[in-house]
C-alpha cells in the first residue's frame, strides 16, 4: 500500500509562475507509482518541505564510494530519517560530461534509463564545477548506478581534496572567437591526471577551466586554480567593408560611443571614411569590439593561450582572481600540448608538495610570494604578470645587476632563436 | 563467494568523454572554422562558417534540477526539431542546434508550449547560476532552487528579451563559501551570529586542530567544557563566516533568526572592456523567507531596473556603477550606506578612495 503523500504547502507555491518548476518535477517522480524511486521522492519532498518550514538543512555527510575510486560520490544521510525513512540515504554521484556538454538525445535517454533503474530520477545539468549531478541514490545503489553510467561511457568526476571536474566553453565547435581547441586541452589535462581525481591525495581541491577567448564564458579566471584563456598575439582581423556596414547601420555617434571609446587602452580610432584603425600593440584582447562587431572583427592567426593561476572564492584569505603566470603559449602541435601538460604537472606537483592542508594554490602563492612560486614551477618573470612594478622601497636589491643580466640574455636568446621559439613561455627548468 | 567475486567490477577509467561522438554534424564539420554570428531574435544564435554553412541555435531555460520526464521531453523535442543533438551552457540553459532555418520557429513554438522559456542570449538576464541548497547540501543556509525559481519568475520577461544594457549574470549561494560565484547581482547567505556549539559532540565529530586552522581570524581555540575536550569561539573576534561549520557540524552556524541574505553587485568574469571584478556589498540582513523570498525579490528588482533605466549600452552593472559612482548608486536603489560597506579585511585599503575624485 502506497504511503500517504507528504503535504507540501510551501513548496506548492513554487509551482506557479512562468519559469520551469523543479517542484513539479520532483512531484512527477514522487507520483510515478510504478517506479522504485517514488517512495524515496515522496520522503525527499517531505524533508524539503520541512526545510522550508524550519529554514534548516537536514543532510549530513559520511563515507560512501565506489570500488576502485576514492572520490566522486557526495554522501548524504538524512538527520531526520525517522520521519522520512525512504530518503534517509540520498547520495550524489558527480559524473563528468562530454567536454563542451554536447549530447545526443539517445545518450541522454540512456543516462535517464540508468538513473531510473538505480537512482531517484533527478539529475542536475550541471553542477557549478561542471559535473552531471545524479542526485539521490541509496548507499547500496551507488555502485550499481556508477557501473551503469560507466558502462555507457561516463566516468566519475572529482570531489574532496582532489583534481576536480573541469569545464570548457563551446569554443571551436561553434564560436568564431575560439583561439584554441578547448575540448582537446580539457580532455588532455583531465585524462592525463585522472589519478589525482579518482584517488584524492592533494592538500585541497584543484580546478582547471578552459575558455576559448577572454570573454571567459566558463568563468575560469576567478573560479579555477588553473585558468586557460584563449588569445592571439598578431593583429586582429578587420573586414573594413563590414566595419562600414556597421557604422552605416548603427550611426557614427553610436559607433564612437560604444565601440571606439569603450576600448580600455584607446587602441581604436574611427577614420573619416568610416573604416577602423587599430593600434594592435596597445590592444589587450579584451574582446569588446569583437563582441559588438562580430562580422567585422576577428582574432588574429597567431593564436594561443594565457594561463592564470590561483583563482578562488573567499575561504580563507578572501577572494582571489587568478594571476597571469604564462602570458602566451602556443597550443597547436603535439609538442605544444606535451609542454602544456608538463607545465600543468609541475604546478600540480608544486601544489601537492607545498600547499598546507585546505589551502588553495592561490593562497599558497600569496603566502610564499610570486617569485618563489615562479621559481618552483620554472617560469621566468614577465612584465605581463603585473599591473605595475612595486611601489615601496622595502626590498634588498644587491643582486639587481645579475638579475638584469639574466633578463638581457634571455631577451637576446629569444631574439636570436626567433624561428625556433614558438612563444614567450620559456621554462627556466628547461 | 563466486557471486561476490563476480560483482567486483573494475571501473573503466575513461575520463572526460570525447564530445565529437555526440556533436551536431554541422558543428563537427565546421569545428574551428566558424566565421561570424548574429542573433536574429532573442534566444536564437545564427553562426556561419567559413565554408558558408549555417547553424541556428535555439536556447531555452531549464530548472537545472531535472526529473527524467523533463529530460525525455526535451529529448523528444530535440528529435523532432533539432536532429537529435543538444548541449547545455554553463548556466544550465539547453541549446538545440538546427541546420534548417525553417525548423527554428516551430522549435521555438514547441519549447514555449512545453513550458521552456526561449531566451538567455545577448543582453538578457540569463539563468541564475545555481547551487544546491536544502535539497542536497550538507551546510546550506537557504535553498537554491527555490530562490532561483522565484527570481526567474520575476525576471522572466528579461530572460526572453534582450533589452538590458549588457548581459546580466546573477548568482545565488546558500552559504558564504559562495559556490555560485561572482555576479552582476549576487544573492548570498550572510550569517550574522557566531556558531552555537554543541560541546558534547565536538571531540567525537571534529578534528579540532583542523577546525582551529580553518578560522580566517583565529577566533577558535581548544577548551574544556564539563570535563570534555571541545572548542570555543572568541565571539568578539568572530566574523560569522561559517568556515568552521563544514569541518565541525556541532558548531552550528545556521538558525532561523541569524541566517540572513545579502545582496552584492558588480561582479564580472569577462575581460571585455574592464578586467574581471568581484561583486560588492549592497545590503545585508534580508530575511531568509521561503518559499519565495519576497524581500530579496523586491531589492533585486530595484537594482535590475535601476541598471536597465540608467546604464549606457554595453556597461555591465559594475561598469555602470564605476561611472556614476557609489553615492549615486545607493541613491538610485534607495539603500542605506553603512559602516559595514567599508571593507576591513585584508587588503581593505585598496578599496578606499585616495584621491579628490568625488561624485557630487
Amino acid at each position: 500500500m502506497a504511503k500517504q503523500k507528504h503535504k507540501t504547502v510551501l513548496l506548492d507555491e513554487l509551482e506557479s509562475g512562468p519559469w520551469p518548476s523543479f517542484v513539479s518535477g520532483l512531484k512527477r517522480l514522487r507520483d510515478s507509482d510504478d517506479k522504485k524511486y517514488a517512495p524515496m521522492m515522496n520522503d525527499l519532498l517531505g524533508q524539503l518541505e520541512h526545510s522550508y518550514e524550519t529554514t534548516r538543512g537536514f543532510w549530513k555527510g559520511g563515507t560512501v564510494g565506489v570500488r576502485g575510486y576514492g572520490g566522486g560520490v557526495i554522501p548524504r544521510f538524512s538527520e531526520v530519517a525517522e520521519e522520512y525513512p525512504e530518503s534517509k540515504e540520498f547520495h550524489t554521484l558527480r559524473v563528468m560530461p562530454p567536454a563542451g556538454m554536447h549530447y545526443t538525445t539517445d545518450f541522454l535517454r540512456k543516462i535517464c534509463d540508468v538513473w531510473e533503474e538505480h537512482g531517484s530520477g533527478l539529475i542536475a545539468f550541471h553542477g557549478q564545477s561542471g559535473d552531471i549531478m545524479f542526485q539521490g541514490a541509496s548507499t547500496e545503489n551507488v555502485q550499481h548506478a556508477f557501473d551503469g553510467l560507466n558502462e555507457i561511457g561516463l566516468d566519475m568526476g572529482g570531489a574532496g581534496p582532489a583534481l576536480r571536474t573541469a569545464m570548457s566553453c563551446v569554443g571551436a565547435a561553434r564560436c568564431e572567437q575560439s583561439c584554441y581547441n578547448e575540448q582537446k586541452a580539457h580532455r588532455t589535462i583531465i585524462n592525463t591526471f585522472l589519478e589525482e581525481m579518482h584517488r584524492p591525495a592533494l592538500p585541497y581541491k584543484f580546478k582547471f577551466k578552459f575558455s576559448g577567448c577572454p570573454n571567459d564564458c566558463v568563468n575560469a579566471i576567478h573560479r579555477a586554480d588553473f585558468a586557460v584563456i584563449g588569445t592571439w598575439r598578431d593583429d586582429m582581423k578587420i573586414n573594413q567593408d563590414e566595419v562600414k556596414a556597421y557604422v552605416k547601420e548603427a550611426g557614427r555617434k553610436y559607433t564612437i560611443d560604444n565601440v571606439i571609446t569603450r576600448c580600455p587602452t584607446n587602441a581604436l580610432s574611427l577614420n573619416d571614411d568610416d573604416t577602423l584603425e587599430v593600434d594592435n600593440q596597445s590592444c589587450v584582447r579584451c574582446m569588446h569590439c569583437l563582441n559588438v562587431m562580430p562580422k567585422a572583427l576577428a582574432p588574429g592567426d597567431d593564436k594561443g593561450i594565457t594561463i592564470l593561476i590561483g583563482g578562488k572564492r573567499s575561504l580563507k584569505i578572501g577572494d582571489l582572481m587568478g594571476s597571469v603566470i604564462v602570458p602566451f603559449m602556443k597550443l597547436e602541435t603535439d609538442e605544444d600540448f606535451e609542454r602544456f601538460t608538463e607545465f600543468a604537472e609541475r604546478v600540480i606537483e608544486f601544489f601537492a608538495e607545498n600547499a598546507l592542508d585546505h589551502e588553495r594554490v592561490g593562497e599558497t602563492i600569496d603566502r610564499i610570494g610570486l617569485p618563489n612560486f615562479l621559481e618552483a614551477v620554472g617560469v621566468d618573470i614577465d612584465p605581463n604578470m603585473i599591473n605595475h612594478p612595486r611601489t615601496n622601497s622595502y626590498v634588498r636589491t644587491d643582486d639587481f645587476n645579475e638579475a638584469a643580466k639574466h633578463w638581457i640574455s634571455r631577451k637576446k636568446e629569444r631574439a636570436e632563436g626567433k624561428d625556433n621559439i614558438r612563444d614567450d613561455f620559456v621554462a627556466a627548468a628547461e | 563467494m563466486s557471486e561476490e567475486k563476480k560483482q567486483h567490477r573494475k571501473p573503466i577509467e575513461s575520463g572526460v568523454p570525447d564530445p565529437m561522438q555526440f556533436m551536431h554534424p554541422v558543428l563537427k564539420a565546421n569545428f574551428g572554422n566558424w566565421d561570424w554570428h548574429e542573433r536574429p531574435r532573442p534566444g536564437v544564435l545564427h553562426h556561419v562558417s567559413k565554408t558558408g554553412e549555417d547553424i541556428w541555435t535555439v536556447r531555452a531555460g531549464t530548472q537545472r534540477q531535472m526529473d527524467v520526464y523533463t529530460i525525455r521531453k526535451l529529448c523528444d523535442i530535440g528529435d523532432k526539431f533539432a536532429e537529435g543533438h543538444v548541449r547545455f551552457t554553463t548556466r544550465s540553459n539547453i541549446e538545440f542546434m538546427v541546420s534548417d532555418q525553417d525548423k527554428v520557429e516551430p522549435l521555438i513554438d514547441k519549447l514555449q508550449e512545453a513550458g521552456f522559456p526561449v531566451g538567455g542570449t545577448g543582453n538578457s538576464v540569463s539563468v541564475i547560476s545555481h547551487t544546491q541548497g536544502w535539497l542536497h547540501c550538507d551546510i546550506p543556509g537557504t535553498d537554491a532552487s527555490g530562490v532561483v525559481k522565484s527570481l526567474m519568475d520575476m525576471m522572466y520577461e528579461e530572460f526572453v528579451k534582450e533589452e538590458m544594457p549588457n548581459r546580466v549574470r546573477i548568482t545565488t549561494s546558500c552559504c558564504q563559501i559562495n559556490c555560485g560565484g561572482q555576479g552582476d547581482i549576487a544573492i548570498n547567505v550572510q550569517y550574522t551570529k557566531p556558531p552555537v556549539i554543541n560541546h558534547s559532540l565536538v571531540a567525537k565529530v571534529c578534528e579540532r586542530p583542523a577546525v582551529v586552522a580553518r578560522c580566517p581570524v583565529a577566533a577558535i581555540r581548544p577548551a574544556m567544557v564539563n570535563g570534555k575536550a571541545t572548542l570555543e569561539v572568541d565571539e568578539k573576534k568572530c566574523i560569522c563566516c561559517g568556515a568552521c561549520y563544514p569541518p565541525c557540524p556541532p558548531m552550528q552556524i545556521n538558525s532561523r533568526e541569524s541566517t540572513k541574505l545579502a545582496i552584492w553587485v558588480g561582479g564580472k568574469h569577462s575581460n571585455a572592456r574592464s578586467k574581471p571584478t568581484f561583486h560588492k556589498l549592497v545590503v545585508s540582513n534580508l530575511p531568509n523567507n521561503p518559499p519565495r523570498w519576497p524581500e530579496v525579490e523586491e531589492i533585486v528588482r530595484k537594482i535590475l531596473y535601476a541598471y536597465k533605466d540608467n546604464a549606457r549600452d554595453w556597461e555591465r552593472m559594475g561598469e555602470w556603477i564605476e561611472r556614476i559612482g557609489w553615492p549615486r548608486f545607493f541613491e538610485l536603489v534607495d539603500m542605506p550606506f553603512t559602516h559595514h560597506h567599508l571593507d576591513d579585511f585584508r587588503g581593505a585599503r585598496s578599496s578606499l578612495n585616495s584621491s579628490a575624485h568625488i561624485h557630487f
